[in-house]
């Protein structure tokens, strides 16, 4: 049977990730489900979980006076959402809708940032492996503001 | 022998000299986006359409206007028609959008080097497109998906500035549709009405199935674009040589003589459009060359 620690052990996030901290991550984890069009967390709220994504899809808005709701991400299966958790004061800075059916892994921030403070090692761990995250996430956004695709002479 | 096209230049038709247009009839304008057109040609003699590699491209000159390169983005089995998808930026490609059914257009080619969709046959093909990109990738699919047993894995992903920019809806319906091709689109922003994809078409990439030493890579799009996606399959181990990419330069003769479309050693002209990214890797990754 799929147990939370198995899933989460085969998760390229978790690789390489000792068993003792696996265990206490696991012991912070949730199996959760979102209707199409229901919020995993909205702007300003506190940010207390993040997501390993299994299933569906979610989009990052931000709502734009005189624009609506703006996408500007998505993220799929296998991937992971949300690191306001980790950085005080702890809120969401955007929408995260589930365009499809979600099924996802939530993780208590509050759970982790307790354990990352009694076991430092632990923390440094999370943090590397965030840091990458959210490396790449800003090499995309870099990308993305180029406007590359866009009419060259406007 | 002369012919006197619509404004009545004089121009000269002849299958043999590679600088003499042969004149070409407009037979459908089709609107892909607000700035990006396909036109549908078919000869003026009567004659079929052209015999092409997906990836080549022709001279398209509009009479009294001008000349310019566009890569040929029709099905490349279809003998009856030659079609060009075209993003209106200046003088020329203006003069283009505004032909209408019946226009004059002069033609020469095919030009260039071509999608090696052959080599391919028995490897995973990844097939990466951005923006205008798409229509000279275009061939290449129709071709694939016409001897689809011949592949592993196919895959198509396209990436576009926003939902509204999209070319050849149509056809990237009847892609994802299909259940032995995963084709995925995705747009830089969107509004909250869209419920595909968003972000860099780089993030797709881990999301599909391939096996990086057995691929083989087509990619077209802006070269920045072209840039971070050969990056990102070189990261992921699939041969350098492998991983082919359409360049675009500014050209004159297409021929190879004038050296316009000097791109290091090679003339992209003569030598390309389509390179492989471990050939020009260096040169791409300098500043304006
Ligand atoms: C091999 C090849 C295949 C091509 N295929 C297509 C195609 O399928 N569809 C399509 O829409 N376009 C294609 N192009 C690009 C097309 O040739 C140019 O957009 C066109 O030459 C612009 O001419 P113009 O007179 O309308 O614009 P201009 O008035 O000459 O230029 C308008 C603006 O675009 C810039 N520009 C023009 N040409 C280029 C270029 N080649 N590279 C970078 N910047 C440029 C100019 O600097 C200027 O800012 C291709 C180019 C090449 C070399
Ligand atoms: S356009 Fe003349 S050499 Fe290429």
């Amino acid at each position: 049977m799929e147990t939370l620690e198995s899933i989460l052990a085969s998760h390229p996030f978790f690789h390489g990730l000792e068993k003792r901290y696996l265990e206490l991550v696991t012991g912070c984890a949730a199996n959760v489900r979102f209707r199409a069009g229901e919020f995993l967390f909205r702007d300003g709220e506190e940010a207390h979980q993040f997501f390993i994504l299994r299933e569906g899809r979610v989009a990052l808005e931000i709502f734009a006076p005189g624009h609506g709701a703006v996408t500007v991400d998505t993220y799929g299966e296998g991937e992971i959402l949300g690191w306001s958790w980790l950085v005080p004061p702890y809120h969401w800075h955007y929408d995260a809708q589930a365009t499809e059916p979600v099924r996802a892994i939530a993780l208590d921030g509050r759970c982790l940032r307790g354990k990352c403070e009694e076991d430092h090692e632990l923390g440094y761990e999370l943090l590397k492996r965030f840091a990458h995250i959210i490396e790449q996430r800003l090499s995309a956004t870099r990308l993305q503001l180029l406007d590359v695709y866009g009419d060259r002479r406007r | 022998m002369a012919t006197v096209a619509a404004d009545n230049t004089a121009v000269r038709v002849s299958g043999t000299d590679p600088m003499r247009p042969e004149i070409y009839t407009v037979r459908r304008v089709h609107r892909e986006s607000h700035d990006t057109f396909t036109l549908t040609l078919v000869r003026r003699d009567g004659g079929g359409g052209m015999r092409f590699a997906p990836g080549q491209f022709n001279m398209l000159y509009v009479f009294g206007v001008g000349e310019v390169p566009v890569s040929i983005s029709g099905d490349p089995a279809d003998g009856q028609v030659l079609v060009h998808t075209i993003r209106d930026v200046g003088a020329v490609t203006a003069a283009l959008h505004r032909l209408k059914r019946g226009g004059t257009v002069g033609v020469r080619g095919p030009y260039g080097s071509s999608w090696p969709v052959r080599d391919g046959a028995g490897q995973d093909l990844m097939i990466v497109a951005g923006g205008i990109g798409l229509a000279p990738l275009r061939p290449a699919i129709y071709h694939v998906l016409s001897h689809r047993e011949e592949y592993g894995h196919v895959v198509i992903l396209y990436g576009a500035r926003t939902p509204e920019d999209l070319l050849f809806v149509h056809d990237l319906e009847e892609w994802r549709a299909r259940f032995d091709v995963h084709a995925y689109v995705t747009v830089d922003r969107a509004l909250g009405t869209w419920r595909g994809h968003v972000g860099v078409v780089t993030n797709l990439i881990p999301r599909t199935p391939f096996e990086p030493g057995n691929t083989t890579a087509l990619i077209c799009g802006p070269e920045v674009m072209m840039r971070f996606t050969a990056l990102e399959l070189e990261r992921r181990g699939v041969p350098l040589n492998r991983i082919m990419v359409s360049m675009e330069r500014n050209m004159k003769c297409a021929v190879g003589f004038c050296g316009h479309c000097q791109y290091g050693p090679d003339f992209i002209c003569r030598d390309g459009p389509v390179f492989p990214y471990g050939r020009i890797r260096m040169i791409l990754m300098q500043r304006e060359i």
